[in-house]
Formats: structure tokens, C-alpha cells, sequence
């Protein structure tokens, strides 16, 4: 690459508050909905799995 | 042979999911209804997952193309211009030197789409530029000026001119920047 003399000298302010905003949000606990959703597929897939009357 | 189920880690993948989708929707709401969404098709076509490679990158891919293709679909959905993105994420002064997290997140909501993809892509996420390239379907060089393009437009929105001067540099990387837009043109 040897290009990091090209890149703007704003790049690592820039670069640091990048991170930032994105941190944030990956710091925040994830809402429920998302692990619900997760714990209902798998209860399909192993209603599925398990040979169970399919109703499809 | 038991391998381990890709299905078991979509829950470590969440925070970063969110994270992402939040960068292109600056809307939390829209941002975790895209979320659910690509749970949804992830689970239901993980055997098209390849085992081995990396399940945040693909998992990436389709929230991006649930991204575009809702964004094709509402034509040109209210951006958050009003800032739900900047307030939504609360406050934090704890600024290093003399940034301001409010004057960077409006910055960055104004820079289009796949500028603000590929830096959160490249400068947040630590993808490497081929990754990002491959998730975006696009060349390594276009990732490449998008990035740089972002990140001028940053510096410019932010007055990022006085002691980490552009000047030296600025020259050089436009020089590249045209180079290469050159270079894919032909």
C-alpha cells in the first residue's frame, strides 16, 4: 500500500469519531425483540427437526 | 459431524448488526426493523452461509441490500434530517481535542450513503478494504475513493483545516483519487 503519507492528516480525528458513533450503538443492549425473534425460529426449525406433525 | 451451527452466533452479531444499520439509516427504529428483517433471511438461508468465512461480513451483505433495495422500493424515504440518528445516541461530552460528537454525526449524515457504508465499513468496523469491497459489490478501488472521498468531505464539513492541515496532502490524494477514477473509466 505505502500510501499512508497520502491520506488526509484528518483521518485519525475522523477515524476516532467513527468508532465513536459506532461504539455507542454497540454498547447499547440489544433490545429483546431481536433475541425473542431468534428463540422463535429456533422453536420452528426444531418443531420442524423433530419429525413433529408438519403442518406444511 | 456436529459442526457448530452459524445460527447459534447470529446473536453475537447483533450489537454490531445494529451498529451498521444505524450508520446507514441514522433512524433506530427503521435501523432495527432492517435488523429483524435480516435476521429473518439469514436464519431461513443459512445454508447459503459459508462455513468457514465470515458470518459478520455476510450478515453485513444483506443488511446492506435490505437497506438499498427498501431504499430503491421508497424511492426517497424522509432521510433523518432532523437528527433522530444525533439524538438518539445520547450525548456524550467527553470529546478528545476540540470535536464535538453533534458536529461529526451531522457531518456525517450528510454525506451520501455509500460514503458513509464503506467508512463505517473500513474506519469503524476494521474491515479490510477487499472485505468491504466484496460486501459492497464493488471494486477495491471504488471502496478506496469512496473512503477518501468521505473522509475530505468530513474534514471539510468539520474545518478539519487548521492544524491538521489538508494542504500537504491534499494534492496527493486527489492525484490518486482522479488516478484511479481514471484508471476504473477506462
Amino acid at each position: 500500500m505505502a500510501q499512508d503519507h497520502k491520506r488526509p492528516r484528518g483521518k485519525d480525528t475522523i477515524d476516532a469519531n467513527l468508532k465513536r458513533v459506532y461504539e455507542e450503538t454497540l454498547q447499547e443492549d440489544v433490545p429483546d425483540r431481536f433475541k425473542d425473534l431468534l428463540a422463535q425460529l429456533k422453536a420452528q426449525d426444531s418443531a420442524k427437526d423433530s419429525g413433529g406433525g408438519t403442518s406444511k | 459431524m456436529s459442526n457448530p451451527d452459524p445460527r447459534d452466533e447470529l446473536v453475537d452479531h447483533l450489537p454490531a448488526m445494529r451498529a451498521f444499520a444505524m450508520s446507514l439509516t441514522r433512524n433506530s427504529a427503521t435501523a432495527d426493523d432492517m435488523v429483524q428483517d435480516t435476521l429473518v433471511k439469514a436464519w431461513t438461508n443459512i445454508d447459503k452461509f459459508e462455513v468457514g468465512t465470515n458470518l459478520r461480513a455476510w450478515l453485513f451483505t444483506i443488511l446492506r441490500n435490505t437497506y438499498y433495495s427498501s431504499r430503491r422500493k421508497a424511492k426517497r424515504e424522509v432521510a433523518d434530517v432532523d437528527g433522530v440518528f444525533t439524538e438518539s445516541l445520547s450525548q456524550k461530552p467527553d470529546h478528545d481535542g476540540r470535536l464535538q460528537m453533534a458536529d461529526f454525526r451531522d457531518a456525517f449524515a450528510q454525506l451520501p450513503d455509500e460514503q458513509r457504508e464503506a467508512l463505517i465499513l473500513v474506519g469503524a468496523s476494521g474491515f479490510a478494504y477487499e472485505e468491504a469491497a466484496e460486501m459492497c459489490g464493488v471494486a477495491i478501488g471504488t471502496i478506496k475513493s469512496r473512503v477518501n472521498r468521505g473522509r475530505a468531505k468530513l474534514s471539510e464539513l468539520m474545518h478539519l483545516t487548521d492544524d491538521d492541515a489538508l494542504e500537504l496532502t491534499d494534492d496527493a490524494t486527489m492525484a490518486v483519487v482522479a488516478a484511479r477514477v481514471n484508471g476504473a473509466l477506462r
